[in-house]
């Protein structure tokens, strides 16, 4: 028979961790809130971004281009499947490259680690792809300016890439989201694609600029979606662990007072005999 | 500035621009059809129409104005950002920052050219001149157009 304390530590411990999982829920809840009302007016500006790269269709005609992929992750755990989805998305792509072409398949492709989550990951499957890494993401609900750091950071980073592919998950509901890449170019790419020639009186200042500020837009539009996400998701995963936590504190409830009565009915056997003896 | 007009000589026109102005903190027009719109560009400020020929340019802090198609006109100010016409008319405009002009404050728009400009005196590095130039020049067309 288990010890009476121990079941009561246990069931105190459960008690606790059910009102924890609870507060963080409606602190996330709070936070989706927010980020789904960002997400409201980000969305046209995502598609517009994207307009001219799906008018101009660039494709890469080189055997293996330099590749580069973005993981838009965050430093904050707790969050359900949605960093470990673009985690093994990555791993995916970059276990087909090594079977269709051998270990040095994936010598041209570099990954940019944007949250602790995704850092974590792959500095224990790839560390070598590893590029760069940033942190601090996840406290606060991503601007304008973190996406333009990190356009920055891949830009600076000296590795000239010839596409790139931005991994983040689209929000499509609050139980649901998707892991969707968006395609980048080089700047080299975009000029010498012939669909861009339509485009009237271009000069290198010009393309430069609008490919840089187009990347900064880009990676805000799937930041905002990343955080939505994560925030629907981490709010689900705490209202799943509260509800086990409730469970288990109904079966240990039950076992409690089997045992406090075993407990007490054994005291009594005790007291009756002991008189009995009398 | 000079105003330059193109028309797209090519087979695919569309009669309406499709035109989206978005901004991180707001959108404007979301594919809404528009008579024309004129913006700044480093390449010389320009209207465009529909059937305007499919270009890219880079905002230069300014006043974007878009024309309805009940004629009349909004304007907004704009930081930053860049300008898409593709061939199939639509255009995007996604700047940095935009918001109407009438919401500006002429007295605020002064005392951040003011202390734009002092930062540009203090400045030491290549890169901070260059910071401090670009603040001078958003507070310069903040004045200009909140007056």
């Amino acid at each position: 028979m288990p010890n009476l304390k121990l079941i009561a530590m246990r069931l105190k411990s459960v008690t606790n961790i059910q009102k924890i999982t609870q507060s963080m829920k409606m602190v996330s809840a709070a936070k989706f809130a927010k980020a789904e009302r960002d997400l409201k007016a980000a969305r046209p500006l995502g598609i517009a971004a994207q307009q001219f790269y799906k008018s101009a269709d660039i494709q890469s005609d080189k055997e293996q281009p330099k590749e580069i992929f973005v993981a838009l992750t965050s430093d904050r755990g707790l969050a359900g499947a949605v960093h470990s989805n673009i985690n093994k998305n990555i791993r995916a792509q970059l276990e087909a490259k090594i079977a269709a072409g051998g270990p040095s398949a994936i010598d041209n492709c570099k990954i940019i680690c944007v949250g602790d989550k995704s850092r974590a990951f792959f500095s224990r499957f790839f560390p070598k792809q590893i590029l760069m890494v940033g942190n601090e993401i996840g406290r606060l609900p991503p601007t304008f300016n973190d996406a333009s750091k990190v356009a920055n950071a891949i830009l600076s980073s000296g590795y000239d890439y010839d596409t790139g592919k931005l991994l983040f998950n689209y929000y499509k509901s609050v139980v649901s989201n998707e892991t969707t890449e968006l395609p980048i170019y080089s700047q080299e790419l975009v000029l010498s694609s012939e669909n861009v020639s339509v485009y009237d009186s271009l000069d290198a200042d010009v393309v430069q600029s609008y490919m840089e500020y187009s990347l900064a837009s880009l990676i805000y539009y799937c930041m905002k979606e990343g955080a939505t996400s994560e925030q629907s998701s981490r709010m689900s995963a705490m209202d799943n662990s509260s509800k086990n936590a409730g469970e288990m504190i109904d079966k240990l409830t039950i076992t409690f007072n089997r045992t406090r009565q075993a407990v007490i009915t054994g005291e009594l056997i005790e007291i009756i005999s002991g008189a009995a003896a009398l | 500035f000079g105003l330059r007009r193109m028309m797209s000589t090519s087979s695919v026109r569309s009669a309406d621009m499709s035109f989206t102005f978005a901004a991180p903190n707001a959108v404007h027009y979301n594919a809404a059809v528009v008579r024309q719109v004129d913006v700044p560009s480093f390449s010389g400020a320009f209207g465009i129409l529909p059937s305007h020929v499919p270009s890219l340019a880079v905002l230069k802090p300014g006043v974007v104005t878009v024309y309805e198609e009940d004629g009349t006109n909004k304007k907004f100010f704009v930081s930053s950002g860049s300008v898409t016409i593709n061939d199939d008319s639509s255009v995007q405009i996604l700047a940095e920052e935009a918001h109407k002009v009438e919401d500006l404050d002429i007295n605020a728009a002064k005392e951040v050219l003011a202390e734009a400009q002092k930062a540009l005196g203090a400045a030491s590095s290549e890169v901070d001149k260059a910071e401090a130039q670009i603040a001078v020049e958003v507070g310069e067309a903040l004045v200009a157009a909140a007056q």
